[in-house]
């Protein structure tokens, strides 16, 4: 059906053009559904923007053959275009609230995909509309019609820009990172709905994703992309099995999935060994938070209780507005919580404020790594001077031991020095998350929490920065809280498992207990939704 | 939901309304050396002197004279003018269309220009389209507005004679129309005077063409950063990808939602335009309330001046809460927490 | 070659780039060096005393007086190039009061928010409430007719948009994770505002300085216009032009439009770089 022979996509930049898609050849057959793999960069986004010729401004396919049923869509008019587009081939698009025009009513935006490709007349429109609506599951239809993309929830949206890309039951649907930026639990009822309807419509389904078990999960057959070349294909198994190019490999290692240890994330890589548990390190006792919110208080956590032990790693799993981040930087001492009381060392960490806790001389022994590694950099200091902040004012050290220090501390968290001086955006996602673990170490913490810290990495790079977290954990015999909402990370870097919801720890226990036997039901469907693994 | 929306909007602009109360009320008692002495007059003695202090308080404490102020003011006693001998807010109301008609229709003017001229910049930017647009805003909003008056005078009235003299809104051979609105254009329509009509709007040609020449830039400016960001967000790109036309796409969706920050932005074009008010018509001997000011200037007539700043601080204030309802009614997101 | 010196060559590249691809900003830069060594060089330069009369009175621009004279034979031509000074003092002076008043109380209401956020931003609204030039006008004529008090109403007029500028950036950083790494890190909230998150507000705010330096000299030359702060026979472009204009509809056009040029060129000049900043600043706002 689909036919992409020897496609390259060029983009000017200020330093030149620079290829995006370095002829790629790809073959979609009627009811297929693909995968398009890849990590950032890798050009498979760009590749589906050609199938569409929706590129970007600058953007331009040098050469290549985009063969449709048929018809050769690089040479197509933007009549002719505008024909296929939304008919015959559709697309969904990431970051779906986004994607809808954020001022017109949800239906009417349908209205308008229906009308303009003759699908619908004035007054069938609105029946068309929300028949539309009621195809991608979508409750009391009729009332959502007349909704707002504010007022849906995320995962609400993505259903309407799936029935926006279906109304015109187009023969093909291209779904670029369709789930990415949603809690777990609804991207798998997302990815089930593409699914059933692509079954039941004779869809090919083009699906790009950065998540290996994901695609793995839902596609017929794989490609991988790296640098805008296609690395390797194959149907799902074989490649988990015996994929035969390195890259492949690595992925396929990379990505995280229960029963896997973090060492196999690494290809050759070796065991760490777990540090041994001493005493309570760090006790939380029914900490409650409370904001004031415009209708009323809002309570954020409602009385969480945990003890976590020197050396040890408690994993605090959760979806979005859980409350884990609250936890995290309640204990970090950045914000004070309403009541309860945390124990450091069996001394109350909240007899100083959180204002006043920079001068604490407990400061030092309470550091933290953060979730956006480019967010927690100033933009404006190097890498040195990042890591050298903390000592500057926690450490009395002199300039010249200092900068030793930075060097040791670049060493342990593997960055090599010539980069030290650079800013933080002339490094890479990588290397700025290790510049982020070493300022959190310079002044040899006792308790480091991590919020997410690999959330925005790709698994390559997460797999590396996870091993290297184990190994420092052992090397300086460090205890960890682990913030994150991915499962199969917690499984392998924690030995106990808290799962939050809803500002409370719904079960909390040791991390193989909970995954394997889970007591509650919401532990249970957390498991469930994460993609099974293929590989 | 929206009618509670307007009602606290308008309850938003209290607070605002005693704010600029109390500024005005800070200026009147900020006068060098005496105020009294200046309320007074030239050619008071030390017993007028003690009277005008008296009557205007002068000798209580502030709070007290803040007190009397607001309540002169709400009974409508702003003072009197030295040189028209009139009370303030009669000569302001007298005034006060006059001045409205001239900057409405300047912004009329400036919008019909600067949306379009910004979309067309936004839909080829880094082109020729694009940086000659932002040459020609940049040369309207660096010209000050006395100047371009003076200028255009120059140029149609003196050397192509073209327009009639520049002094006030209508030439002495036209009749001044039955007052309804006091906007002469309005009522000479009402009244089916045309000729009038084409008077007033002969005279309203260049001071209207002065200021929109200088709130151009803001406009298009807005207007071209927000279709830059409306065109390169992703609901544009699901619109094409669904195959939609692109007067569609540019119009329907791109244009709409670049419109929402222009009406914001239409507050601060306000504020230059009731400022660069006051100097067009003083250029062009225009009637209203801001050569009124600038002569009482001259005159140092205290009242006057302060009568006027707090007309155009409430006139604003008012104008803004304008905008605010417009955008009310044309965001469904206001009044929205997510 | 160190990596030091490679940043900032990329920098210059940067600068260059953006100079090379609007030779508009170029020339923004070009005008405002001439305005400068204008406003330096330029009474000790021009051929004639600006406030000496002459008999020669109201000529047209000839190769003895480039601009003309005016009514009292003074040469128009060096009362422009010496009233650049003049012109260029006040708005600097008025931008700069504002954009210290403008850093402190953005600061205070980005960071620590609440009451301080009301109180200051309430404060604010108040002022903007004023049409800018006419609340101008009404501190002048209260505070007396002085040059100073055009400087500090033209101060007062444009804190609010520092403050605002500064503000919003401060409040968009104060949760940032560079920010909490600070606080972990052990500074004091002072230092993290001072040294951490104000420095990362000065790019938008130069952008702000050089737009609103374009607009302080309109200001101030309105002022003059209409008779409030600087007064004959000093220099001034705005009162040249209200000179000028009384003898423009009989045709002596030189009066009014020289200074009126000079103080277009002015503004333009300021209002170009302010666009040219910008892109230095931020590429993504013109591509």
């Amino acid at each position: 059906m689909l036919k992409i022979q020897n496609l390259r996509v060029q983009f000017q930049t200020r330093n030149g053009p620079v290829d995006a898609v370095r002829g790629i050849d790809l073959m979609l057959g009627r009811g297929e559904t693909l995968g398009i793999v890849g990590e950032s960069g890798s050009g498979k986004s760009v590749t589906a923007f050609s199938i569409l010729q929706i590129l970007d401004q600058g953007g331009r396919i040098v050469s290549g053959e985009l063969n449709y049923s048929g018809v050769d869509l690089s040479n197509a008019s933007e009549r002719d275009l505008n024909d296929i587009r939304g008919r015959e081939i559709s697309m969904i698009f990431q970051n779906p609230r986004a994607a809808l025009n954020p001022i017109r009513k949800v239906g009417h935006q349908i209205e308008d995909v229906l009308r303009h490709h003759a699908q619908a007349t004035v007054q069938d429109a609105r029946a068309k509309a929300i028949a539309a609506l009621k195809e991608v599951q979508i409750k009391d239809a009729e009332a959502r019609y007349h909704a707002y993309p504010f007022e849906l929830s995320g995962g609400m949206c993505q259903r309407v820009v799936i029935a926006l890309a279906l109304a015109c039951k187009p023969q093909l649907l291209i779904a670029d990172e369709p789930t990415t930026g949603l809690d777990v639990t609804t991207q798998k009822t997302v990815m089930d709905l593409i699914q059933a309807l692509a079954h039941e419509r004779q869809m090919g389904v083009i699906l790009i994703t950065h998540d290996l078990g994901l695609a793995g999960q839902y596609c017929d057959r794989l490609v991988v992309m790296k640098d805008g070349a296609v690395v390797e294909s194959g149907a799902p198994e074989t490649l988990g099995r015996s994929a035969t190019h390195a890259y492949t490999q690595r992925l396929v290692a990379a990505t995280p999935h229960p029963g896997k240890t973090l060492h196999e994330l690494v290809l050759g890589g070796t065991e760490t060994p777990v540090p041994d548990q001493g005493d309570v390190l760090l006790s939380a006792q029914n900490v409650t938070k409370t904001y004031v919110g415009k209708s009323g208080p809002v309570h954020a956590l409602k009385g969480v209780s945990f003890d976590l032990r020197q050396g040890g790693c408690l994993g605090l799993v959760g979806e979005s507005g859980s409350g884990k981040s609250t936890v995290s930087s309640i204990i970090a001492r950045l914000q004070d919580p309403t009541d309860g009381a945390i124990l450091f060392e069996g001394a109350s960490l909240l007899d100083t404020s959180a204002k006043k806790f920079a001068r604490d001389p407990r400061r030092p022994q309470v550091q933290m790594v953060f979730q956006d590694a480019t967010d927690s950099l100033n933009p404006r200091h190097s890498a040195a001077q990042s890591i050298a902040e903390p000592l500057r004012h926690l450490g009395n050290l002199t300039n010249i031991q200092r900068r030793d220090r930075v060097h040791e501390l670049a060493e342990q968290v593997g960055l090599p020095s010539p980069l030290l001086t650079r800013l933080p955006h002339q490094l890479s996602e990588g290397q700025k998350a290790r510049v982020g673990i070493a300022r959190a170490l310079a002044v040899s913490p006792k308790l480091l929490i991590l919020d997410e810290p690999t959330a925005a990495l790709d698994v390559s790079i997460q797999a590396i920065v996870l091993n290297l977290l184990a190994t420092l954990r052992h090397q300086l015999n460090l205890t960890y809280l682990f913030v994150s909402h991915d499962l199969a990370v917690i499984q392998m870097l924690c030995d106990s498992v808290a799962v939050m919801r809803q500002g409370q720890i719904e079960e909390m226990g040791e991390t193989s207990q909970v995954l394997n036997a889970p007591e509650t039901a919401y532990t249970r469907s957390l498991i469930d939704a994460a993609p099974v693994p293929i590989m | 939901m929206r009618a509670r929306l307007i009602i606290a909007r308008l309850i938003q602009a209290i607070p605002v309304v005693i704010g600029v109360v109390v500024i005005t009320f800070i200026l009147t008692r900020a006068l060098p050396g005496d105020p009294a002495v200046y309320f007074a007059g030239d050619a008071a003695d030390e017993a007028s002197i003690q009277q005008v202090r008296e009557t205007l308080g002068l000798d209580k404490p502030l709070p007290h004279q803040f007190l009397q102020y607001v309540r002169d003011l709400v009974r409508g006693d702003w003072g009197n003018s030295l040189s028209t001998g009139q009370p303030v807010l009669a000569d302001l109301a007298r005034r006060l269309p006059a001045s409205l008609e001239l900057t409405l229709l300047a912004l009329l003017l400036s919008c019909a220009i600067a949306i379009p001229l910004g979309v067309m910049a936004a839909t080829s930017p880094g082109s020729w389209k694009d940086h000659l647009c932002r040459v020609l805003v940049t040369a309207g909003v660096s010209l000050p507005t006395f100047f371009t008056g003076i200028l255009l005078v120059y140029v149609f009235y003196y050397l192509l004679d073209i327009v009639p003299s520049p002094l006030g809104r209508l030439d002495f051979i036209y009749i001044e129309p039955d007052s309804i609105t006091g906007f002469y254009l309005i009522d000479g329509a009402l009244t089916g005077d045309w000729e009038t009509f084409r008077g007033a709007a002969k005279q309203l040609v260049l001071p209207a063409t002065t200021m929109a020449i200088f709130t151009l830039a803001p406009i298009a400016r807005m207007t071209r950063a927000s279709m830059l960001t409306a065109l390169s967000s992703d609901f544009i790109r699901t619109a094409r990808a669904a195959g939609l036309a692109r007067r569609k796409i540019l119009m329907g969706y791109a244009l709409r939602n670049a419109l929402l920050p222009v009406v914001t932005t239409l507050g601060m074009v306000f504020s230059f335009a009731l400022g660069a008010n006051v100097l067009v018509e003083k250029v062009f001997a225009w009637p209203g309330i801001g050569s009124y000011a600038v002569d009482a200037l001259v005159a140092s007539d205290y009242a006057a001046v302060q009568g006027f700043v707090l007309a155009m601080a409430l006139l604003f204030v008012a104008l803004n809460l304008i905008i605010d309802l417009v955008y009310a009614l044309i965001d469904p997101r206001i009044g929205f927490d997510s | 070659m160190t990596t030091e010196h490679a940043q900032n060559q990329s920098f210059a590249g940067h600068v260059g780039y953006v100079l090379r691809a609007n030779p508009v900003t170029m020339l923004a830069f070009a005008m405002l060096g001439f305005l400068i060594i204008c406003a330096i060089f330029g009474p000790s330069f021009v051929p004639f005393d600006p406030l000496a009369s002459g008999d020669q009175i109201l000529q047209p621009p000839s190769w003895a007086h480039w601009f003309g004279t005016d009514h009292l034979g003074r040469d128009v031509f060096s009362r422009v190039i010496v009233a650049t000074r003049l012109d260029m003092a006040i708005s600097i002076g008025a931008v700069a009061l504002s954009f210290v008043a403008g850093s402190i109380l953005g600061c205070a209401a980005g960071f620590w928010g609440g009451w301080w956020d009301a109180v200051i931003s309430r404060g604010l609204d108040m002022i903007m409430a004023f049409p800018l030039f006419v609340l101008a006008m009404g501190i002048v004529a209260a505070l007396g007719n002085t040059v100073e008090n055009v400087i500090y109403a033209t101060a007062v007029i444009n804190t609010p948009f520092y403050a605002r500028v500064v503000r919003a950036e401060v409040n968009i950083r104060r949760e940032a994770g560079f920010v909490q790494a600070a606080k972990l890190a052990g500074n004091s909230d002072l230092r993290v505002v001072a040294l951490h998150i104000f420095p990362n507000a000065l790019p938008p705010m130069m952008v702000q300085v050089s737009l609103n330096m374009g607009w302080a000299v309109l200001n101030a030359a309105g002022l003059s216009f209409i008779g409030l702060g600087v007064r004959p026979p000093t220099p001034e472009w705005g009162i040249m032009v209200a000179e000028g204009a009384n003898y423009i509809i009989s045709g002596e056009w030189w009066l009014a439009v020289f200074p009126g040029l000079w103080l277009m060129f002015a503004v333009f000049t300021f209002n170009l770089l302010g666009d040219g900043l910008r892109d230095i600043v931020d590429p993504r706002q013109r591509r």
